[in-house]
């Protein structure tokens, strides 16, 4: 709103301030998922570039990726593509018109979280 | 566009203690946001002690008897004190809401008191809502209608009429729109959940005859798509509306003329 300002007038606080809320948390995190599964993609196609590249390169990434750093990374993508995938479930739901009310939309934000945690430990015990 | 830093001339320091009330035993502590446009300095909070045994039971009464008492230039809107005309909406103990129906039992710990978020601030604890009231004009917030005027009046079903429940009790205090992030970082073009919770009201009014060009009109990227169901005006709002939802309805209409 800055450029609708007139004179000097500063602009009062706002992130700082805020106390984080549900509903805000769990919005801004289906974003920032995402943005991370973007990064994650990149990473999948540098591994495939290795592997049709030549057996060092692919031996470089696929040492990285077997790694315990790489198991970490990979367990963060896990949860990232899983609540992304919950968070745009709950945006389909929200769309047809059902569960917009506060109270039902941060049951189902808590529910993102818990079972997007489940979902990628399932994965990481099955993988 | 998003912009997570304040600018340099909206930087907080930090303010004037002032004194504690003589003999009173049970003191509360408040952090209240100041600015005067008068002495070219930043931002300050500054730190008061009201006597709550002396004290009415709502927020708003302390910042009166802070004003009365303490601090004559404190500044802030008030008007009704029963959260009829919304004009005491600011941010307490990290939420929007109306001073006057905020309790302070509601508060744990000290006090927190800022204008609304993300606004010009004019002085102390009133945001500029210039910008504000601008885009609840665009909506046009009025009857609309191309038919003759009926002799009497524009009539109107009980069902009909019930479905203007939980939209025509909103008093534009614009705690909702000011607590949205969307309307943080694209206030300036998106219309925020107040004035599209009004859009919707005139929208699904059975007497209104402009639904269509209503629609046309909120067909736009920013006026409304820039809504992404964050829900914190729902969170909010101290009336406990649901403007989410009336945008979420207007979202749905605009599908609905498509196919």
């Amino acid at each position: 709103m800055a450029d609708v300002n007139r004179g000097n007038r500063p602009l009062s606080p706002h992130l700082t301030i805020y106390r984080p809320q549900m509903t805000s948390v769990s919005s801004i995190m289906v974003r920032i998922t995402g943005i991370a599964a973007l990064l994650l993609s990149v990473l999948v196609v540098w591994w495939l570039l290795a592997a049709a590249t030549s057996e060092s390169a692919f031996n470089f990434i696929d040492g990285l990726m077997r790694s315990f750093l790489g198991d970490l990374v990979m367990f963060g993508a896990a949860w990232a593509l899983f609540y992304h995938m919950l968070g745009r479930l709950r945006h389909l739901i929200w769309d047809l018109g059902y569960c917009l009310n506060v109270q039902v939309s941060e049951k189902l934000g808590i529910g993102m979280f818990v079972l997007a945690t489940v979902l990628a430990l399932i994965t990481a015990v099955a993988v | 566009m998003v912009q997570l830093t304040l600018p340099k001339n909206s930087r907080i320091t930090t303010g004037k203690t002032w004194p504690k009330p003589e003999g009173a035993t049970n003191v509360r502590k408040f952090q209240i946001y100041r600015w005067n446009p008068d002495d070219g300095q930043n931002p300050r909070v500054d730190t008061y002690f009201v006597d709550m045994d002396e004290c009415g039971p709502m927020v708003l009464d302390a910042l009166i008897k802070i004003k009365n008492e303490i601090d004559p230039t404190l500044t802030f809107r008030r008007s009704c004190r029963e959260g009829i005309c919304g004009s005491c909406a600011m941010n307490i103990d990290g939420i929007n809401t109306l001073a006057c129906i905020y309790g302070m039992d509601e508060i744990k710990g000290d006090v927190k008191i800022y204008p609304l978020p993300h606004m010009p601030v004019v002085k102390d604890l009133i945001p500029d809502l210039n910008h504000f009231y601008a885009q609840h004009a665009s909506i046009m917030p009025w009857l609309e209608t191309k038919t003759n005027r009926p002799a009497k009046e524009w009539k109107q079903s009980i069902e009909d009429r019930k479905k203007l429940d939980g939209l025509y009790e909103c008093v534009m205090c614009a705690s909702c729109s000011t607590s949205c992030p969307s309307y943080w970082w694209n206030g300036d073009r998106y219309l925020g959940p107040a004035a599209l919770l009004h859009a919707y009201r005139w929208i699904i009014d059975s007497r209104d005859e402009a639904t269509g060009e209503r629609l046309d009109e909120l067909e736009d990227p920013f006026k409304l798509y820039r809504c992404h169901t964050i829900m914190n005006c729902a969170k909010t709002c101290p009336k406990g509306l649901n403007p989410a939802k009336a945008i979420a309805e207007i979202k749905k209409m605009m599908v609905e003329r498509t196919v």
